[in-house]
């Protein structure tokens, strides 16, 4: 079987035998960040025509059709009309925050991509605290969106960066909590411990209702903090034109595009692990020759394909519902979600401790 | 009791929204039902819909009669002026003056493809075409003539 540990301990083993550990550190960190560089445009490239295509569908249209069989590499000649345009900066701009911010946000969602596992054995970083590491690190790019809504000098970036803040600030907690009663399920932060914990089954489907509910307060919380729609408050465009990003163009918009949908992958993939088992196959219980048979499908395309069918269920939502008001939203926020993953948290304790769960 | 009504709000929100998402998934696990024309490919197979708005024409029958009579209710109806009513007075065999269309002149330059001139219309003498291929070289040839030359009011509409 294939499988991508046998390919790491490969190449690591052969770079220590061929050069001095030094060296073979620093080649590991230039494969893994062309590794890393590689992924992002391919998820790019992949997740905008994926959005255009499931928009189109939805809304009973055939969407981008022309470039490509299938209108398949519309992103491709996206990406290439970007490249060309030139990269504007205002005069009226804080020329150095202003250049700086988009990369800031793609630095962030780079960072959060350490700890993730993408298949059985392989990671970038296997840290003992991978899922704080992960909330720490995300919500850090705020601060490169309010760097851009400041610096831009227009009053519709920096009321779309106000939103912004105040929306992560609060569905930072509801994702929070609705993490921490899965840790309290596994008892540990390390994301390969949660992974091997499901392995006789997701969590989502062993821990009963309570998982359920934390699964729906989860997706809807990190909807809101990837600034989609429908609570695409930063950059509303019939209200902001564009929001935070309204006065970048060219290469530097095409970053903020990128990290948004990137920073959609990784709360997926954050999600994908945590209730739906990450690599691990689908397994149930004790039936050891079902099991078997799904250890035959690759780990990584189990990661992917989880991770995959969450980003679908978030652009089903954008293109579902209408988007909130400030207050609805904060509303939803404080009243709801919030209240409703404390309670969930204590009912999950209490099936940790009881040990209710299958 | 509260804690009965924030449950009713939560299940209510949750329901409504789960309805919503049926909706959008049903368009998109049935492709089939895809409403696009791919315009310029299916030019010979254009299947518009039944109240398209083109242009706006005048329907003759085969003894080249309409059904204008020249009442001016669509020129007051239009927003932009893009109709224009020239009238005439025939002579009827009585010898009375009756009143009748010489020119129907629409400018279909300035035409929004309302369809309120047709509303307005009190003998349906006016309505709107499927026809939208409107590109000409010269501006002139938007200006039309509707009603065809030597064109009578059919019997019997007042």
């Amino acid at each position: 079987m294939f499988s991508l540990e046998s390919l790491t301990t490969l190449v690591q083993d052969w770079l220590n035998k061929t050069f001095p550990p030094a060296i073979a550190l620093l080649f590991e960190f230039v494969i893994v960040g062309v590794l890393a560089i590689a992924l992002f445009a391919a998820l790019g490239l992949v997740l905008v025509i994926m959005e255009r295509k499931v928009a189109a569908w939805i809304q009973i249209r055939l969407g981008p059709n022309r470039v490509g069989p299938k209108g398949m590499f519309q992103s491709a000649a996206d990406t290439v009309k970007l490249i060309m345009k030139e990269g504007l900066t205002p005069d009226g701009a804080d020329k150095f925050l202003f250049n700086l911010a988009p990369f800031i946000v793609m630095m962030v969602a780079m960072l959060v991509l350490a700890p993730i596992g993408f298949a059985k054995g392989f990671h970038i970083w296997d840290i003992n605290i991978g899922v704080l590491y992960v909330s720490a690190i995300s919500s850090v790019s705020v601060i490169g969106i309010l760097m851009a809504g400041w610096s831009s000098n227009n009053k519709y970036s920096l009321l779309g960066a106000m939103r912004s803040g105040a929306q992560m600030v609060s569905y930072e907690l509801s994702v929070g909590l609705s993490v921490l009663s899965i840790i309290v399920l596994t008892g540990s932060l390390n994301i390969n411990d949660i992974v091997l914990s499901q392995q006789n089954g997701w969590w989502l489907f062993k821990a009963h209702i309570p998982a359920i509910i934390s699964f729906v307060i989860f997706i809807i919380a990190v909807t809101a903090e990837t600034n989609r729609a429908p609570f695409d408050l930063s950059e509303a465009e019939s209200e902001l034109t564009a929001g935070f990003h309204t006065e970048y163009s060219g290469m530097k918009f095409a970053l903020f595009f990128l990290a948004e949908y990137i920073n959609i992958f990784i709360v997926c993939a954050i999600g994908a692990t945590l209730f739906l088992g990450g690599w691990m196959p689908f397994h149930i219980g004790n039936w050891e020759s079902f099991n078997h048979v799904m250890d035959y499908i690759p780990t990584f395309l189990w990661f992917f394909g989880k991770t995959f069918f969450l980003i679908f269920l978030i652009m089903w939502f954008r293109w579902t519902f209408p988007r909130l008001r400030v207050d609805q939203l904060l509303n939803l926020e404080w009243k709801y979600l919030l209240p409703i993953s404390m309670v969930n948290l204590i009912m999950m304790t209490l099936v940790a401790i009881k040990g209710w769960h299958f | 009791m509260f804690i009965v009504d924030y449950l009713k709000e939560v299940y209510g929100a949750v329901k409504s929204l789960l309805v919503g998402m049926n909706r959008t998934g049903y368009y998109f696990t049935h492709h089939k039902e895809i409403i696009t024309q791919q315009y310029p490919d299916n030019r010979e197979e254009l299947n518009l819909p039944e109240r398209f708005r083109g242009e706006v024409v005048m329907a003759h029958d085969e003894n080249n009669e309409h059904a204008c009579t020249g009442c001016s209710a669509c020129e007051l109806a239009c927003p932009n002026g893009t109709i224009k009513i020239i009238n005439k007075f025939d002579i009827s065999p009585e010898g009375k003056k009756k009143k009748a269309i010489d020119t129907f002149v629409y400018h279909l330059e300035l035409c929004t493809m309302c369809g309120l001139c047709v509303e307005a219309c009190p003998t349906n003498a006016i309505n709107m075409a499927n026809t939208f291929e409107h590109s000409v070289f010269n501006r002139g040839l938007l200006t039309k003539r509707l009603n065809n030359p030597d064109s009578k009011l059919k019997a019997g509409v007042e």
